[in-house]
């Protein structure tokens, strides 16, 4: 760890010392000029997480509540498994379903009809539907995300004492008021913590959003633009970096990548850690 | 009832309804899930099978866009990588976990190696490619198959590490003490008798670690590249599936677009039928 940061930091110096701070709102990526920002990524990879989180969380929740408290325990585990098995599943497949797949279904059906919603008003869905672009590689982060965060959230909501939930039944409660009022509240800063490891995981996916993401250095606010994310710019770029100025400010988003993964994975465990504490169970 | 008169309270048919409201919204969540995951099999499935044949998983490629031929030298590489990898992971891996389970415990020290493991394991690959290429690729001046060797065995050292704890854990404490009752001494009670009770589960966290990294592409498109020809150096670019496949998916030949997902398919058959057979291990390593 000390290690692979410090080689980050090393390999990352001449951009840093070359563009200091500006290089986080800068968008300008001319190779021939030798001008970098990495504004265009660092937007990328946060508004595709955006996008998966919005949609992963809720789901992950009643998927968790699903397998732990509504389903009969063997049709439990068989999804249970399903989901765990879309896990497994390698980032370059998701890539290939979704440049093949799901970026004709987009650019043909979706795109065009969130234009014709008084959605497609806003600068987020201006522009020609491609297909590719930030809002496709949202939508497949999300299911690459979905199976860790049910996972973990899963876990948590097993983990509230029984007891307590029966002490909600024997009031009269509904299974559904049992979960809302008593397991999450109980579980919150375990589901907090998932949600910080499904971030984690979602800022440095690579390959399924490199084959959709579009690959364009210039700065679009619109979702259904092409764009770029730092792992998949990373992936793209950092073997042919012709000059040491280039790859050293690939390394630069490494780095910030990197921070940004250690801070959302050391948030999740702290909050994971607080669970366990009051529960006594293992997360 | 009535004595409730006043209390603002939702009606019994209301709350059942909400109740109902989100089990359904539950069950339609989970089939988006399940869903999403057959969709994707069963495109991979349909757009891959044709591209199994003799040849695919015989013959080297052909000059590009020239039907025929197959993938056998990016086959042959992956396992060749894999291998390197498994060589340095597992060992390592296995090494970390036997000393978190037998020795750090609860330890402070212990604690520290587990939580830097944990956040270790959900470093993106992409890191890791770029901290191989800083310590390996850049100092001998060329792309490697050894240099994605060592990316994906930091990859899977965490995973193996975390596993072979789990795994050893699960060991009942009183074989340790017999063990040591008997006289052995702390390291012959480990290896001889602890991880010998183990070592079902300690292959499957093998196996495991083996699968989580056998559809890395990110990590080794900054490490080895890719190689169009036979190479069994080391020292050099080699062909593996992944980075074939996205180079395939790139071009604007259908013949190496439909290579693309045979590749993946012969992915997808690996890493989901080793999942399958963890788990049906697993189940039988149960009855202690």
């Amino acid at each position: 760890m000390v290690a692979l940061t410090v080689a980050l930091i090393a390999q990352a110096w001449p951009s840093i010392a070359r563009f200091g701070a500006r290089f986080l709102w800068t968008a300008r990526w001319d190779v021939n000029k030798q001008l970098f920002g990495g504004l265009t990524s660092i937007y990328g990879t946060l508004a595709t997480t955006l996008i998966a989180m919005v949609i992963a969380v809720p789901l992950a929740l009643v998927i968790a509540l699903l397998l732990v408290e509504l389903a009969h325990p063997l049709v439990s585990r068989i999804v249970g498994t399903a989901i765990e098995l879309l896990a497994a599943i390698p980032s370059i497949i998701f890539g290939m379903w979704g440049a093949f797949v799901l970026v004709p279904l987009m650019q043909n059906h979706v795109q065009p009809a969130i234009q014709r919603t008084p959605l497609g008003k806003l600068p987020l869905f201006t522009g020609p539907p491609f297909g590719i672009g930030v809002l496709t590689a949202g939508l497949i982060l999300f299911l690459m995300v979905l199976p860790f965060i049910t996972a973990v959230s899963r876990d948590v909501l097993r983990m509230v004492p029984q007891v307590v939930k029966e002490a909600g039944y024997g009031m009269g409660s509904t299974t559904w008021e049992v979960t809302r009022r008593i397991s999450l509240r109980y579980g919150l800063s375990g589901i907090v913590g998932a949600v910080f490891l499904g971030l984690g995981r979602a800022v440095g996916e690579t390959m399924a959003v490199a084959y959709v993401i579009g690959s364009s250095h210039r700065f679009r606010i619109s979702w259904f633009e092409p764009g770029y994310t730092i792992a998949s710019n990373l992936a793209n770029e950092f073997a042919e970096a012709g000059s040491s100025l280039h790859r050293s400010a690939m390394v630069e988003l490494a780095l910030i990548l990197f921070a940004m993964t250690i801070v959302f994975q050391l948030l999740a465990y702290a909050w994971l850690r607080r669970v366990r504490s009051h529960t006594g169970g293992r997360a | 009832m009535s004595s409730l008169e006043g209390v603002p309270q939702r009606s019994r048919g209301r709350r059942k309804l909400g109740d109902r409201l989100v089990r359904v919204i539950a069950w339609a969540a989970a089939s988006v899930g399940i869903g999403a995951m057959v969709w994707i099999i069963v495109e991979v499935v349909r757009r891959g099978a044709g591209a199994w044949n003799w040849d695919f998983f015989s013959k080297m490629p052909t000059a590009a866009g020239a039907p025929g031929g197959g993938i056998l030298n990016a086959i042959v590489g992956t396992l060749l990588i894999t291998g390197i990898a498994a060589l340095m992971g597992i060992p390592a891996g296995f090494f970390a976990g036997v000393y978190l389970a037998e020795y750090g415990r609860n330890g402070r020290v212990a604690s520290t190696i587990r939580l830097i493991g944990n956040v270790m394991m959900g470093v993106p690959s992409i890191i890791v490619g770029v901290f191989a290429y800083a310590v390996v690729v850049a100092p001998m001046g060329h792309f490697s198959a050894f240099a994605g060797g060592v990316a994906l065995a930091i990859i899977m050292l965490p995973v193996m590490a975390r596993t072979s704890e789990d795994i050893l854990n699960l060991v009942p404490n009183e074989l340790r003490e017999s063990a040591l009752a008997m006289g052995a001494s702390r390291w012959r009670a480990t290896l001889g008798v602890v991880v010998r009770a183990a070592r079902s589960g300690l292959l499957t966290a093998g196996i495991l670690a083996v699968v989580r990294v056998s559809g890395e592409t990110a990590p080794l498109l900054l490490t080895v590249l890719n190689n169009n020809f036979w190479s069994s150096d080391i020292g050099r670019p080699m062909a593996n599936m992944t980075v074939t496949i996205y180079q395939y998916a790139n071009t604007p030949y259908a013949d190496l677009q439909q290579k693309a997902w045979g590749a993946s398919l012969l992915i997808i058959v690996g890493v989901l039928g080793a999942n399958l057979l963890v788990r049906l291990i697993m189940q039988r390593g149960k009855e202690w």
